[in-house]
């Protein structure tokens, strides 16, 4: 039982990042009905402005401390960051500290600056075009956006630390009755998983709720029909663009800490989260997000020793295994809908 | 003459001509020269010229003539290579047998793919060929371990049975792949003048295959089995309607396209006896797209230029360094010198990733039809008949 407890958690995070890649590639392809193979690379984008905004925090210059010498018996120069300088030693030191969850605001701006530009730049070109041109084109994009992370940040993962509050882990298990120590989950995990859920519930509110949301919808379900009434609904979906990327992105951000940003990491949870939308199916954002959570979790039941010793290998293939058998099964996935891609 | 059109007779004798006279054709600059680097006439680039020049046609009877767009075509590629490695430790160092199994076990390999992948078409095909290819990928790095050598990769050892070879030559070495006693990696040097050129058994083997494959190719081309193949590309619905089933078609170019994709594995390993997974990271199947997308989908020759041009430049771009860009701006003033070198750095050497992510980007855009495509524009506009121009780029397909 606890086994399965621990397993459910670890699978979440992982689950949520899924669920909030899928979530912006969802409503990328249920708007303007293009796929978006550099949805991945947003969400590496994300991760790097945490470290960013983590090294601008960090910028610093030297002062000679009189009070304390080095081993040489000069006086010892310190770097002090000039956030110190602006906010005072304890407000900046807390400012750098918190830099990663301060990155979600500064990165917001920045997202949905990149997705407007992609969309009127380049995918606007190509919704006429071919499925297989807009792959082509985005994995092409996907490759250049890498390179250039690649040239600014070189190819080390770079380490990028959550916040001293949420550093370290605790003991679920003790809550739920259990012996101590027997589950025990890092909170950073946990702060993950909720904020996966609050923005996935801040979309579907924004969507259902509002009536620009509202337009959304009707332009998803008939384009035709919505442009007709003289609603300028191009506008809104280059819009709805730069939200996507802005979730990817801040889906970025939040796992800078629990895996060190590299540069290919977009590449890698994108041909996941591409399954992980096609299990869902195409166009069904709750799929999209059940589909995210239900891989994630399946994934890490896999990586069990229990089950490994019986499967041996299981954990690399599951997801692919369970996307081919879904396809074969249900040709739309989970929750996909009549009539999208049919063709 | 072979069952083809005077069209293609010669299409495919200019191939055959250049295929037998690359080492001087790829070899313009005297050695001594500085342009020399830019030569391409070495085995080891040759080799992958043609050998990527097979995958790369196989991979467009799929795409080129179906329209499926499969983004796994690196899986067969791999299996290809690990059979032929296998065959070198087992039986013997002969490319025959190795070159035969590696078709053989690729083929089945497509068959299993082809038949659960082609259940769905668009995007859905595309995701399930990748998804495969993954699959393939992880195992090979985890469980298939015992089979593939894991991350170290499958290599030939000294103690290897080779029932029907050596297990080591006289003087205690590995033996080398052959053709019945023709070392693949023995090469003569011609020298005329100041040109130094090679002639490489192993290329020239690689090269003849590789025109087996292109006839084969155009023969499909224009076969009535072609023309269905076309057929399920422009409207699979209509194929259905007039009764006719297109799935044992698709599965037929399918496999066919996996065979190509193992021979080209097969290939790579009689080159050099040593197989790895990585050849079948869907970066590798991404790179086969390319080439065929670059060259020009659909038509006959297309894949082996866009085969041809991205190696070429991938070898070319990546040994370009800082010194040899500072080498060439040198006559600019100092700080033009070092501003020039900033600018193109990031496009040569290891940022050529770069500049091929770019192009790759810029060939989508601009010209669809890949280099074939823009090679007929040029050629229009310098017949210029700016009347017809429009009228023949709205009726012809690509598909050529």
């Amino acid at each position: 039982m606890d086994a399965i407890i621990l397993q459910i958690l670890n699978g979440l995070d992982k689950g949520s990042a899924y669920a909030l890649i899928a979530l912006g590639l969802t409503l990328i392809f249920g708007t303007l009905g293009v796929v978006n193979f550099a949805h991945g690379a947003l969400f590496m984008i994300g991760a790097f402005c945490a470290v960013t905004l983590n090294r601008l925090l960090t910028l610093s210059h030297q002062v000679v401390d009189e009070t304390r010498t080095d081993f040489l018996g000069n006086p010892l120069k310190v770097d002090v960051p000039y956030v110190q300088d602006i906010f005072g030693e304890v407000t900046g030191a807390a400012i750098i500290d918190w830099s990663v969850p301060l990155a979600i605001l500064f990165s917001i701006p920045i997202m949905i600056g990149i997705g407007v530009i992609m969309e009127r730049g380049l995918i606007k070109h190509f919704y006429k075009r071919p499925h297989a041109d807009q792959i082509l084109v985005t994995f092409g994009l996907a490759i250049v956006l890498q390179e250039i992370i690649k040239q600014i940040f070189g190819a080390n993962p770079i380490p990028t630390p959550a916040p001293d509050v949420f550093r370290g882990s605790f003991d679920f298990g003790t809550m739920l009755g259990f012996d101590p120590n027997v589950i025990i989950y890092p909170y950073w995990r946990l702060v993950y998983f909720g904020f996966a859920a609050i923005i996935i519930g801040a979309v579907f509110a924004f969507l259902q709720f509002t009536t620009f949301g509202m337009v959304v919808r009707a332009g998803m379900a008939d384009r035709e029909t919505v442009g007709l009434l003289g609603i300028n609904i191009d506008r809104r979906f280059t819009i709805m663009f730069g939200l996507a990327a802005a979730v990817a992105g801040l889906a970025g951000v939040m796992y800078a800490p629990i895996n060190s940003p590299n540069y290919h990491m977009g590449m890698d949870f994108l041909v996941l989260s591409f399954v992980v939308v096609v299990v869902g199916g195409m166009g069904s954002l709750p799929g999209a997000v059940l589909a995210g959570f239900l891989l994630g979790i399946l994934e890490s039941f896999a990586s069990m020793n229990e089950i490994k010793s019986i499967l041996p290998g299981i954990d690399q293939i599951i997801i692919y295994l369970v996307a081919i058998i879904i396809l074969l099964t249900r040709p739309r996935g989970l929750m996909g809908r009549k009539g999208v891609m049919e063709d | 003459m072979f069952g083809l059109g005077k069209k293609d007779l010669t299409l495919f004798l200019i191939v055959a001509v250049m295929a037998l006279f690359a080492p001087f054709i790829l070899n313009p600059f005297p050695t001594d020269s500085g342009m020399a680097q830019f030569n391409a006439g070495y085995p080891d680039l040759m080799q992958r010229f043609v050998i990527f020049g097979i995958l790369a046609i196989g991979f467009n009877i799929l795409f080129g003539l179906t329209g499926y767009l499969s983004f796994g075509h690196a899986a067969f590629l791999g299996v290809g290579s690990y059979a032929a490695v296998w065959m070198f430790k087992l039986l013997s160092m002969n490319v025959i047998p190795a070159i035969l199994l590696s078709m053989i076990v690729s083929g089945l390999f497509a068959v299993v793919i082809g038949y659960v992948s082609l259940r769905r078409s668009g995007i859905y095909f595309s995701i399930l060929t990748l998804a495969f290819a993954q699959m393939s990928y992880n195992l090979a790095y985890s469980v298939l371990t015992p089979i593939t050598n894991g991350e170290t990769g499958l290599q030939i050892t000294l103690d290897d049975p080779r029932i029907l070879g050596v297990s080591a030559t006289a003087d205690g070495g590995i033996p080398v792949t052959n053709l019945f006693g023709l070392e693949m990696r023995s090469f003569e040097t011609l020298n005329i003048g100041p040109w130094a050129f090679q002639f490489s058994v192993g290329y020239y083997v690689a090269a003849i295959i590789m025109l087996i494959s292109f006839y084969v190719a155009i023969r499909i081309f224009r076969s009535p089995f072609g023309m269905m193949l076309r057929a399920i590309k422009s409207n699979q619905n209509r194929l259905y309607y007039t009764g006719l089933n297109a799935r044992p078609y698709t599965l037929a170019a399918f496999v066919i396209s996996g065979m190509y994709a193992g021979l080209a594995g097969g290939l790579l390993a009689c080159m050099d006896p040593l197989a790895g997974a990585e050849r079948m990271q869907w970066t590798a199947s991404g790179e086969v797209v390319l080439m065929t997308i670059l060259g020009g989908a659909g038509t006959l020759i297309g894949p082996v230029l866009g085969a041809g041009f991205i190696k070429y430049f991938e070898n070319i771009f990546s040994k370009i360094n800082d010194q040899v860009v500072h080498a060439w701006v040198s006559f600019l003033p100092d700080g033009l010198e070092n501003f020039v070198v900033a600018i193109i750095h990031p496009f040569v050497g290891k940022g050529w990733h770069l500049t091929l992510g770019l192009m790759f980007m810029l060939i989508v855009i601009f010209l669809p039809g890949g280099l074939v495509e823009g090679g007929q524009r040029i050629s229009r506009r310098l017949r210029r008949k700016p009347a017809e121009d429009d009228a023949k780029s709205a009726s012809t397909e690509p598909a050529e």
